[in-house]
């Protein structure tokens, strides 16, 4: 007996280590691909806007002189070469470029400044929260919606239940999900007048504030994500063990929700750990709409400003939480299947 | 490994268990956060906290979060409408008055202004512009003036600063000025205005007026020099003095007056002082803001110290913006006379009393239409404009053209404002194009006929719901030198017909067209069809309508156009370069005065050749010349009739099709009072009025929540997931091998 869990012990140590070197591989694998991204992002952005359209728009659109959009880019040190500075010596010529003074600093997740003055890790931290407030419970909540019904729709397949729910899948996938949005203000908010149409609070005042958000995140993604799911656990109800789960006289619940769903978990999974980083980027439809002061416009309002600081860092931010994703994603399939490993 | 395992499985179990129970319990929350929310006396719909009831604070919005709320940069609409609130500036416009006129705010006095010649002797007022070398500004600043409490002016017990030069390491702790526990406050002093002119100069603020005003403030440029030569071995983020050195024309005489020497003769400088660029900042703010370590996003362009009637409170851009009464305003009286119908119209009931009279104005973020229309008519904004989504629904026009609110508005008892913008939309010809451009008179009737082609009202009726006025001129109405009626029509392109312009007609332009040398649209000299093009930013869903309505016009006259959407970027170099042929610009003006908007078809300014504003590039040697004489002269006879001359002049040589001037059509309820449009003022919070009580009465009348419909669905949801319960319930009483045979079917 202990020799058997002295072994197991090894196992564990054993493996311990390779997920150790693993995510040390992943993580020197993602430095390369973040630089790949920085440098794809900078070539895009100056290929659409140059320093020169960008003092202009910040100097806003009235009595702009040629001096003042320089003094504006040598303040914000967009006067140098993008990518190579022929007149400096040594490393100084890669270093004292537009490309390594903007982009060297985010690797330590030191984001800057942006190009109005705010300090972006402030900022995202100020509004990674509310996205947050309603990607999470939208995510959790869906997710267990989702999965119940599809698990419903799978015990009942063949019949007009199962039926009747892919029909209405269907449906709910072919409406915008603007119409829920703004069919749901319109109902719940303008006409019956039961909750807020817009706005957010922090701490318990914020929960009348996202009630509606959150039931409309759910509603409007109902469509695909059930049918999903459902095809998921119909592919897998069809498998032998579960026909030797009932021959042994199982209830079908205790098959699906146990067995089932247990064994549906890596397809399930591979969907779902990546979108997990994604939720601190919000929804920029919805935090519009409903006036959340999320993450989801402030690339979207870089973009418009031409602010590249900001692009870079939500670009890089992006890209960091997408690699985090993927490495979480690995893990959970040997949570799920012990089969996998991470060698 | 095996512990996250057994972790995981655990979490699967419980998760699977009570998957179900999630849906359950999102409803049940719903219900008890309903009652929750019931439980006190506000609607479940209204998005402000409960202990806000019946206070006096209005409510407004923003759609787009200011960018910059330090007085010296900032610019657009979105800033002055908080920064106008915030800080006292020399000068305002009278709140009643039309035409606009300025008074006295943080100046005791209008300025005394007087003129000098080369060798330094006084001039008389009548003085020619040719005569005067320099004006000097002499401003007096009210006395016992005091600024927000603000940490800037803190003392300790000794009468030292608490919080200038603080360490590093007590910096970094600080997130907003909420963390500053104490604050103070000094009196306002003329040395405050005299910062911030220096503060134009700042290499790093970036003002917008700056290229402007080192021409005119004598000495502005060399100190801009100094100090910029100066900045060069400070740090950025360390505090730069500008007392270092003295611009020659500005100088504090003593503790409440100060000069400002002006090249020449530029009476519109007046107008320059009633705008945020010259309010007071004083240099302790200054310090305290640029200490070494200090957060970037703590700074006086994030949080503003003023000595206005309101300060900003909380700066949240992302979501809300809270103006609060500053107890330190000395107050200010309502204005006691105003135009004719002002008494009549209710505006003058509060004549005497003091301002401010809201105590805070709380301003959310909303991005889109629906959600703040939707929360006016509830009751929960009181000010609204009309977006075009809800323009029908709102406005009704009578058969005879008057401009009025549909039953279901009036019933709520919203009143409507209307007034038209100080602003001109124009279609510009770039007057450098080998086609469209140049001074002779081929060119000058293909522009007229286009102009004719061009059917503004019909653009404003198809996409402004009419809310807007075809433009005769460059000025729009409200401007000194506009004239309305027939003798301010543009013969080339309107009839005066029954006391009212029309439109020339389409064969008239076809004509001027034929003697341009295009019979029928054809160059006569190539054979080939004429075609135009037309540079716009347009995007969105408008963006096409818009372009097709464009191109049907021209069609009109048998010419082609090519409507090129550009991006923002390439738009403005086109321009820039000289190299559109036809575009669409505004301007909105910065004053009053005909000299604002005058000077975008000044030669001197082409955009082309002198990065200026005449994005026409426009040269006319008489208009040119006229400009000159018109641009310094005090409004007078003489005045009026050289922009007479002006107009003729741009009407004839039509460098622009004159567009139109847009029209504001804004909502109030009932419960606000003393609400009357001014396009040039930006500091209207602190005349304005609610009875908060009414506003109560009328939310809970329009807001009672409604469950009825909740209950339907719930009952229908239970009676659709019934039969599939009962179906559930007998399959798990069903025999397996009967199970297994539905399956394996």
């Amino acid at each position: 007996m202990a020799a058997a869990r002295t072994e197991q012990s090894e196992r564990d140590v054993r493996q311990g280590f390779n997920v150790t070197t693993y995510l040390i591989r992943r993580i020197l694998y993602a430095i390369p691909i973040l630089i790949g991204v920085n440098l794809i992002t900078f070539a895009l952005f100056f290929f659409v806007n140059s320093p020169d359209d960008m003092a202009r728009l910040a100097l806003g659109g009235k009595r702009v002189t040629e001096e003042a959009v320089e003094r504006w880019k040598r303040d914000k040190g967009y006067d140098k070469p993008h990518f190579f500075n022929a007149q400096e010596q040594g490393h100084a010529r890669f270093t004292n470029t537009i490309f390594f003074s903007k982009s060297a600093s985010m690797f330590v997740f030191d984001f800057g400044v942006s190009d109005d003055g705010r300090d972006i890790g402030t900022e995202i931290r100020t509004r990674m929260w509310p996205s947050l407030a309603i990607a999470v419970p939208t995510f959790l909540v869906g997710l267990a919606f989702y999965i119940t019904f599809a698990l419903i729709l799978a015990f009942f397949r063949a019949t007009y239940v199962d039926v009747s729910g892919v029909v209405a899948c269907v449906v709910a996938m072919s409406i915008s999900s603007l119409f829920y949005i703004i069919g749901g203000q319109y109902l719940i908010s303008k006409l019956w007048h039961l909750v807020p149409i817009s706005g957010f609070d922090y701490g318990v005042d914020a929960l009348k504030f996202l009630v509606l958000p959150v039931a409309i995140g759910i509603v409007s993604s109902i469509g695909a994500n059930t049918r999903w799911y459902r095809t998921i656990f119909i592919e897998e109800i069809n498998k032998d063990y579960v026909r030797t789960a009932r021959a042994k006289g199982l209830s079908e619940a205790r098959i699906l929700f146990r067995h089932v769903l247990h064994n549906a978990m890596i397809p399930i999974l591979t969907g779902v750990v990546v979108i997990i980083p994604s939720l601190f980027l919000g929804s920029l439809i919805m935090e519009s709409f409903f006036s959340i002061p999320g993450l989801g416009s402030y690339t979207i309002e870089a973009i418009n400003n031409q602010d590249y600081s900001v692009v870079r860092a939500m670009v890089f931010l992006g890209s960091v939480l997408y690699i985090i994703g993927l490495i979480l994603t690995d893990i959970a399939y040997t949570l799920v299947d012990p089969r996998v490993r991470l060698d | 490994m095996t512990v996250l395992r057994r972790a995981f499985l655990v979490t699967h179990r419980v998760l699977s268990g009570t998957a179900i129970l999630f849906g359950t319990a999102v409803l049940c929350g719903t219900v008890i956060l309903s009652g929750i929310a019931g439980c006190d006396k506000t609607a479940l719909n209204n998005p402000y906290p409960a202990h806000e009831r019946g206070e006096n604070i209005m409510y407004s919005f923003f759609s787009e979060r200011p960018k910059h709320l330090d007085p010296v940069q900032s610019y657009f609409s979105n800033e002055i409408r908080f920064t106008a609130q915030i800080y006292m500036t020399p000068l305002q416009y009278h709140y009643l008055k039309r035409p606009y006129q300025l008074v006295p705010f943080g100046a005791a006095s209008m300025p005394h202004v007087t003129y000098y010649d080369n060798e330094d002797r006084e001039l008389s007022a009548q003085a020619p512009s040719s005569e005067v070398a320099y004006s000097r500004y002499e401003i007096t600043v009210r006395p016992g003036v005091y600024y927000q409490p603000h940490p800037a002016f803190a003392v300790d017990e000794h009468g030292k600063p608490r919080y200038i030069d603080l360490p590093k390491t007590q910096l970094k702790r600080k997130r907003s000025l909420a963390d500053f526990e104490h604050t103070g406050t000094r009196e306002l002093v003329a040395a405050d205005y005299v910062y911030e002119i220096k503060r134009l100069a700042h290499p790093a603020l970036h003002s917008p007026i700056f290229g402007l005003m080192k021409g005119y403030i004598i000495g502005l440029d060399e100190y801009a020099r100094e100090l910029a030569a100066f900045a060069e071995d400070v740090p950025k983020d360390v505090y730069l003095d500008l007392d270092r050195f003295d611009i020659r024309g500005v100088r504090v005489v003593d503790r409440y007056r100060y000069v400002i020497d002006i090249h020449g003769k530029y009476p519109q400088f007046l107008y320059w002082l009633a705008m945020p660029f010259f309010a007071p900042v004083p240099h302790e703010a200054e310090r305290f803001y640029r200490q070494p370590g200090m957060p970037a996003n703590i700074s006086l362009d994030w949080f503003p110290v003023g000595t206005g009637p309101y300060m900003l409170s909380v700066n949240d851009p992302h979501r809300m913006m809270v103006l609060e009464r500053n107890p330190n305003f000395t107050g200010e009286a309502y204005p006691s006379a105003g135009e004719a119908n002002d008494g009549q119209a209710g505006l003058l009931e509060d004549a005497g009393e003091s301002m401010p009279f809201i105590d805070k104005v709380v301003y959310n973020l909303e991005k889109e239409s629906i959600p703040y229309w939707n929360k006016f008519l509830q009751g929960y904004y009181d000010l609204s404009a009309i977006s075009s989504d809800s323009f029908d629904q709102t406005v009704a026009v009578s058969a005879n053209g008057e401009v009025g609110l549909t039953d279901e508005i009036s019933e709520r008892d919203i009143n409507l404002h209307t007034s038209v913008a100080a602003t001109t939309i124009y279609l510009g010809f770039n007057m450098l194009d080998p086609v469209i451009g140049g001074l002779d008179e081929r060119s000058r009737k293909l522009r007229q006929a286009v102009s004719i082609a061009v059917d503004m009202e019909e653009l404003i009726s198809i996409f402004r719901n009419g809310r807007g006025i075809a433009a005769q001129s460059p000025l729009p109405p409200g401007i000194y030198g506009y004239r309305g009626g027939e003798a301010g029509i543009n013969p080339y392109v309107y009839d005066w017909v029954e006391g009212r312009p029309k439109r020339k007609p389409i064969e008239y332009a076809k004509q001027l067209l034929d003697e341009a040398g295009y019979p029928n649209g054809i160059d006569a000299a190539t054979g080939k069809p004429l075609t135009l093009f037309l540079d716009t930013t347009l995007v969105g869903p408008e963006a096409k309508s818009r372009a097709d309505w464009f191109t049907k016009q021209l069609r009109k006259i048998d010419v082609q156009l090519v409507v090129r959407a550009t991006d923002l970027n390439r738009y403005q170099e086109k321009l820039r370069n000289g190299t559109a042929q036809l575009y669409i610009l505004g301007w909105n003006a910065d004053y009053p005065d005909p000299e604002n908007f005058m000077f975008l078809l000044h030669g001197p300014q082409s955009r082309a050749q002198a990065s200026g504003e005449n994005a026409s590039n426009y040269a006319s040697p008489e208009f040119d010349s006229l400009f000159e004489q018109m641009r310094n002269m005090q409004n007078s006879p003489r005045r009026q009739e050289i922009i007479d001359r002006m107009v003729k002049v741009v009407q004839r040589d039509a460098p622009w099709a004159f567009g139109f001037h847009p029209a504001d059509y804004n909502l109030a309820h009932g419960w606000v009072h003393n609400i009357k449009p001014n396009t040039m003022a930006n500091n209207e919070l602190k005349y304005q009025r609610i009875d908060p009580k009414l506003r109560e009465r009328r939310r809970d009348q329009w807001n009672a929540p409604v469950f009825g419909p909740l209950v339907i669905v719930a009952l229908l949801a239970i009676g659709g997931l019934a039969p599939a319960v009962i179906a559930w319930r007998r399959r798990e009483r069903s025999r397996v091998s009967e199970t297994s045979v539905r399956a394996s079917t």
